[in-house]
Parts: C-alpha cells; sequence; structure tokens
C-alpha cells in the first residue's frame, strides 16, 4: 500500500493541487470564500496578489488592448513562477483538461490501443503553428482569438460558472485523444501547452536521466505524454532540456531502477 | 541513380507537404476567422456598469468572472458555450435579474483589465452608479398597458431613478372623455439601463425594455442647434462659415429667382 502511494505520489499531488485550484475557485463564486477569485485567465490571491494567463495577455496586446498594472502584474508574477518550475507544470498541475486527457491515455494503455497503431500521424509542433496563428488572428480580428475557441478555457469555466454547452468539449478532446490521436489535444494542438512549452526551456527543475542504472524497460516512454522528450533514455546521462517536459514526474515514478529523479538544473556544464 | 530518384522523391514529397501544410494554416485560420467574427457580431446585449464601448471591451475583457463574482444579486452572468453570446464575457439579462445598482459597485473595481472603467462611473471622484450607462429602457407603446388607459405605473415605481429616469405623462382620454391616460415616459440622458423597470413590468413579455444604447438611440447630428438651449447655442461662436458662390448668386435673390432663362440681361 505505501508503495503504491509511492509509486504514485507526483500523480497524487498533482491530482490534489488540480482539484484544490478548481475547488477554490469555485468556493469563491459559489459561497464568497475568496481565497482564490476570479479563474486560470485572471484570478486574485486573497484580494490581493493579481495572477493573469500570459497567453491570453499576449493575445490581448496583439489585438491592440491597452493592459492595466494589474494585468501585467500578474503576468510577470506567472511567467517568474512557471520559469522557474518548468512551463508545463501548469499542464500537469493545474489545468483541469489534464485529467481528461490522462484517463483517455489510460484506457488507451489498459486496452492496448497504443499497439495498433505505433507511428503517430501528426506532427507535435502544431501547438506552434497554431500559437502563431492564434496572434496572428487576434492582431488581424482585433480580439484574442484563441480566447473565444478555448476548451481549456470553456471547460475551467464551465467547472466554475457552471458548464452551458461545455459537457461537448469535454466528450471531444476526451474522444480525440482516446480514438484518433494519442496525446492528441495536450501534445500536439494545445497553444497554451505550447506557450508554457517556450517559457519552460529556462527551468530550473528538471528530470534527470542516469543511463548507468537504466535497465531499458522503456517504462518511463510508455507513459510520458512527450515521449520525445526522453529521447536519452538507455544512451546518455542527460538532464530533460525540452520544455514539452510537463514536469509531471510519472517516468521518475514508473522506473524501477531508478534511472531517473528530479534535479535543479546545473548550469555550470554545458 | 536510385539514390537521384530517391532524392526527387524526396523533394516532391517535402514541397507537397508543405503546400498541403501552408493550404491546412489557411483554411483553419480563415475559419477560425470567420468564427470569432461571427461571436463577437452579438449587439444586443447589455455589460455591466462602466464597461468600455463594446468592441474595445471585447478587446480588453480576459473572461475571468471576477464582476459576476462580485455581484452580491447574482445578476451578472459569463457566457458559456450554447448563450449564443461572446464566449465567457459577462452580460445580464433584466427581465431575470435586473442591475440593483448598488452604491458602492462592488462589480466594476475588482475587473482587473479595466474592461470595466471606474472612471466611466465615477462623478466628482466619487463611485456614482448613476454615471451606469449599461442600456436605455424603451416602452412599446401598442403593448404597455398605460398606454390603454389602464392605470398602471409598475415600472415608474420600480426606477431607481424614479422622477427622474421614468416620469408619468398625463393626458386626457379622449375615447372615454372622463379619464386620463398615465403614460410613462423615459428620459434617455438620465435611464442606467439597469433593466428594474423590465422586470417590473406587468404584461406578459415586458413592455419596457433595455437595450444597449447604440441599437435604441439615433443620433441628430452637430448640425442641429437647440435654440432654446443656451448651452448647445454657445456651440455657434465657435462655428465657422463657409460661403459657396456659384453663378447664380452673384445676383440678388429676388432677381435670380425671376429670371425666367436669361430674360433679364444685363
Ligand atoms: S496542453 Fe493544454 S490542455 Fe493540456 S494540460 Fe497543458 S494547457 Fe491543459
Ligand atoms: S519526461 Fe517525465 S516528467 Fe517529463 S513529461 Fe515525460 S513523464 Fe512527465
Ligand atoms: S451594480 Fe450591483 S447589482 Fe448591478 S451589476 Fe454591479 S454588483 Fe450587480
Ligand atoms: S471582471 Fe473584467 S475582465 Fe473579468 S470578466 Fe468581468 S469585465 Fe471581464
Ligand atoms: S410596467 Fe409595463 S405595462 Fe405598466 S406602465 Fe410600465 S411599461 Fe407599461
Amino acid at each position: 500500500m505505501n508503495n503504491l502511494i509511492f509509486k504514485h505520489r507526483f500523480l497524487i499531488a498533482r491530482r490534489i493541487t488540480q482539484v484544490t485550484i478548481m475547488f477554490l475557485y469555485f468556493a469563491a463564486n459559489a459561497w464568497g470564500f475568496n481565497f482564490l477569485m476570479g479563474n486560470l485567465s485572471s484570478s486574485k490571491i486573497l484580494n490581493t496578489i493579481p495572477l493573469s494567463d500570459p497567453y491570453a495577455v499576449l493575445q490581448m496586446l496583439a489585438a491592440g488592448a491597452v493592459l492595466s498594472a494589474d494585468v501585467l502584474g500578474g503576468v510577470f508574477i506567472i511567467i517568474l513562477f512557471y520559469m522557474f518550475f518548468g512551463g508545463r507544470a501548469f499542464c500537469s498541475y493545474v489545468c483541469p483538461v489534464n485529467m481528461i486527457t490522462d484517463l483517455s491515455n489510460y484506457i488507451r494503455r489498459k486496452f492496448g490501443f497504443n499497439k495498433i497503431q505505433k507511428r503517430q500521424p501528426a506532427s507535435r509542433n502544431i501547438r506552434y503553428y497554431v500559437l502563431a496563428l492564434s496572434l496572428i488572428i487576434s492582431f488581424i480580428m482585433g480580439y484574442a482569438a484563441f480566447e473565444f475557441i478555448s476548451p481549456v478555457a470553456m471547460i475551467q469555466r464551465g467547472i466554475i460558472f457552471g458548464l452551458g454547452f461545455g459537457w461537448a468539449a469535454i466528450l471531444i478532446i476526451f474522444l480525440f485523444d482516446l480514438f484518433v490521436l494519442k496525446n492528441g489535444w495536450c501534445g500536439h494542438i494545445c497553444p497554451i501547452g505550447g506557450f508554457y512549452s517556450l517559457i519552460g526551456r529556462f527551468s530550473f527543475i528538471r528530470v534527470h536521466h542516469n543511463h548507468e542504472n537504466c535497465t531499458a524497460c522503456m517504462k518511463c516512454k510508455e507513459v510520458c505524454p512527450e515521449s520525445q522528450v526522453l529521447f536519452m533514455i538507455t544512451k546518455d546521462s542527460l538532464p530533460v532540456t525540452s520544455g514539452e517536459c510537463t514536469n509531471c514526474g510519472r517516468c521518475v515514478e514508473v522506473c524501477d531502477d531508478e534511472a531517473l529523479n528530479f534535479s535543479i538544473k546545473n548550469y555550470k556544464r554545458k | 541513380m536510385n539514390t537521384k530518384k530517391d532524392q526527387k522523391m524526396n523533394r516532391r514529397e517535402f514541397f507537397l507537404n508543405g503546400a498541403r501544410a501552408l493550404g491546412l494554416t489557411a483554411l483553419g485560420g480563415l475559419v477560425w476567422s470567420a468564427y470569432v467574427d461571427e461571436v463577437t457580431a452579438s449587439s444586443l446585449l447589455l455589460r455591466p456598469p462602466g464597461a468600455l464601448d463594446e468592441k474595445e471591451f471585447l478587446k480588453s475583457c480576459i473572461k475571468c468572472g471576477m464582476c459576476v463574482e462580485a455581484c452580491p444579486y447574482d445578476t451578472l452572468k459569463l457566457a458559456k458555450p450554447g448563450d449564443n453570446k461572446p464566449l465567457g464575457t459577462p452580460y445580464f439579462v433584466p427581465r431575470d435579474i435586473p442591475c440593483y445598482m448598488c452604491p458602492d459597485i462592488p462589480c466594476v473595481p475588482v475587473c482587473p483589465t479595466d474592461a470595466l472603467d471606474e472612471k466611466k462611473v465615477t462623478k466628482n471622484n466619487k463611485l456614482d452608479i448613476k454615471e451606469a450607462s449599461m442600456g436605455v429602457a424603451v416602452i412599446d407603446q401598442s403593448s404597455c398597458i398605460a398606454f390603454w388607459g389602464i392605470q398602471c405605473d409598475a415600472c415608474y415605481r420600480a426606477c431607481p431613478l424614479l422622477g427622474e429616469a421614468i416620469t408619468i405623462e398625463y393626458t386626457k382620454n379622449e375615447r372615454t372623455g372622463k379619464h386620463a391616460f398615465l403614460k410613462p415616459v423615459v428620459h434617455t440622458d438620465v435611464c442606467t439601463g439597469c433593466g428594474l423597470c423590465e422586470k417590473a413590468c406587468v404584461t406578459k413579455k415586458a413592455a419596457i425594455f433595455v437595450l444597449p444604447k447604440e441599437v435604441a438611440l439615433g443620433k441628430a447630428g452637430d448640425y442641429y442647434i437647440k435654440g432654446w438651449d443656451k448651452k448647445d447655442e454657445q456651440r455657434l461662436q465657435k462655428a465657422t462659415n463657409k460661403i459657396n458662390k456659384t453663378k447664380i448668386s452673384e445676383r440678388k435673390a429676388v432677381d435670380s429667382l425671376n429670371d425666367l432663362g436669361g430674360i433679364l440681361d444685363e
């Protein structure tokens, strides 16, 4: 039992933070418990510390909006935070969509869907094209373009303010990931993940691979939602430097040979 | 020989893939733009107090819902998928829950982006909800029973600016000869568009309802001046005039009017 918890320690921590954050937002709306007000687009902690989604603000900037000091301060805090902790820690520890796509992925693994289709037909760079396109369209149309279609915003707002047709967005992402493309939404399309990948390049906290311990069981690659970042497994003792790593720690957990662990980025060796 | 053929194939494939990606991106971009255009076009929508003009509002609002949370009456809603409104932006439907015009306007200062602008609801350095301009009430005279001659002043009584935004006009009811009409009249310069009248209206579907100002109001233009209004007439002082001289205006007006085709020549 203890071992089971240990083997899922990061997963448990992630689910707890994800659920707690959504619950706090929900509580602020439903009962006026204002510890964390607002939502993932923009929020306030204890009615004082502002937080704002830098990608949404980037689109607003492209659209030509005048940015308030509150928003700029909020963006600054968020960017600093994720630069330190690995940009896509947002994906694995905060974003509620992650729970949906992880479920798809889990079912895929359990029922062996992944064995049928080995090679994924789509490029993981699509997210950067969507990111660029969203900024171009925001600039041309004069509105933050992705914010009007973002299923991520729809779902998290749905949890906090009521879902409407938002359940359709949940279902679409779930089915898309389950039947069409492995890690389809988060690993290929979502521009928020793309944006945080770019920020995450600078992060200090990294997964480190020690290839002397590695027994080439490939459990880590099997479980990693961004398996391309683990290209060094069995080959080299290197840290995962790609910003696309979500710092979810699944690889660290499943490794039975202590070949993987978190470490603080070593800036001396370059 | 073989490698050369392979190279050719590779290059062709490269260009084909590039073109495909470009085409898909362009297509996606077009559909996406069209969609954004569509969802931002809906104009029959009431925004919270202090909201910037719709276009600027849509640019600035980050869709955080803090205004919604701040409203003690649950007036404000964030547009959900299926509501057919710009997704995630705050609005209210007065017939369901109107804006109760809180004196401290809690919904405005919380807005992190200034899409709800405190300046727009400030007078003499103090927040003043009477400055709000969420919309304007419009009366459908054909369904308002007061215009039928039945006594009703529900909207007038419900108005927080009673006697200012809605007044009652008394006229004689010629049909009966002995009764009066007590007709409500909305003063569009005072009405804040809170919708308390719309909520209170007794008819099955409200005979008085709030519309966005751009939708409900006309515009006379600068070139009409109210001569009976001292302030308005002052505009004349800064006025410039421009005289067009044409051939016909060289002569006196009477002469040119009497001149039927060049008889009065000289
Ligand atoms: S990739 Fe996008 S949807 Fe997936 S977890 Fe990250 S932000 Fe959420
Ligand atoms: S490399 Fe490890 S920490 Fe990074 S995304 Fe993959 S499983 Fe998660
Ligand atoms: S003024 Fe008061 S009632 Fe009206 S929208 Fe704001 S908080 Fe709600
Ligand atoms: S508080 Fe401001 S930014 Fe947030 S939803 Fe309301 S209007 Fe939009
Ligand atoms: S409440 Fe309705 S029916 Fe009555 S006077 Fe006002 S607009 Fe007319």
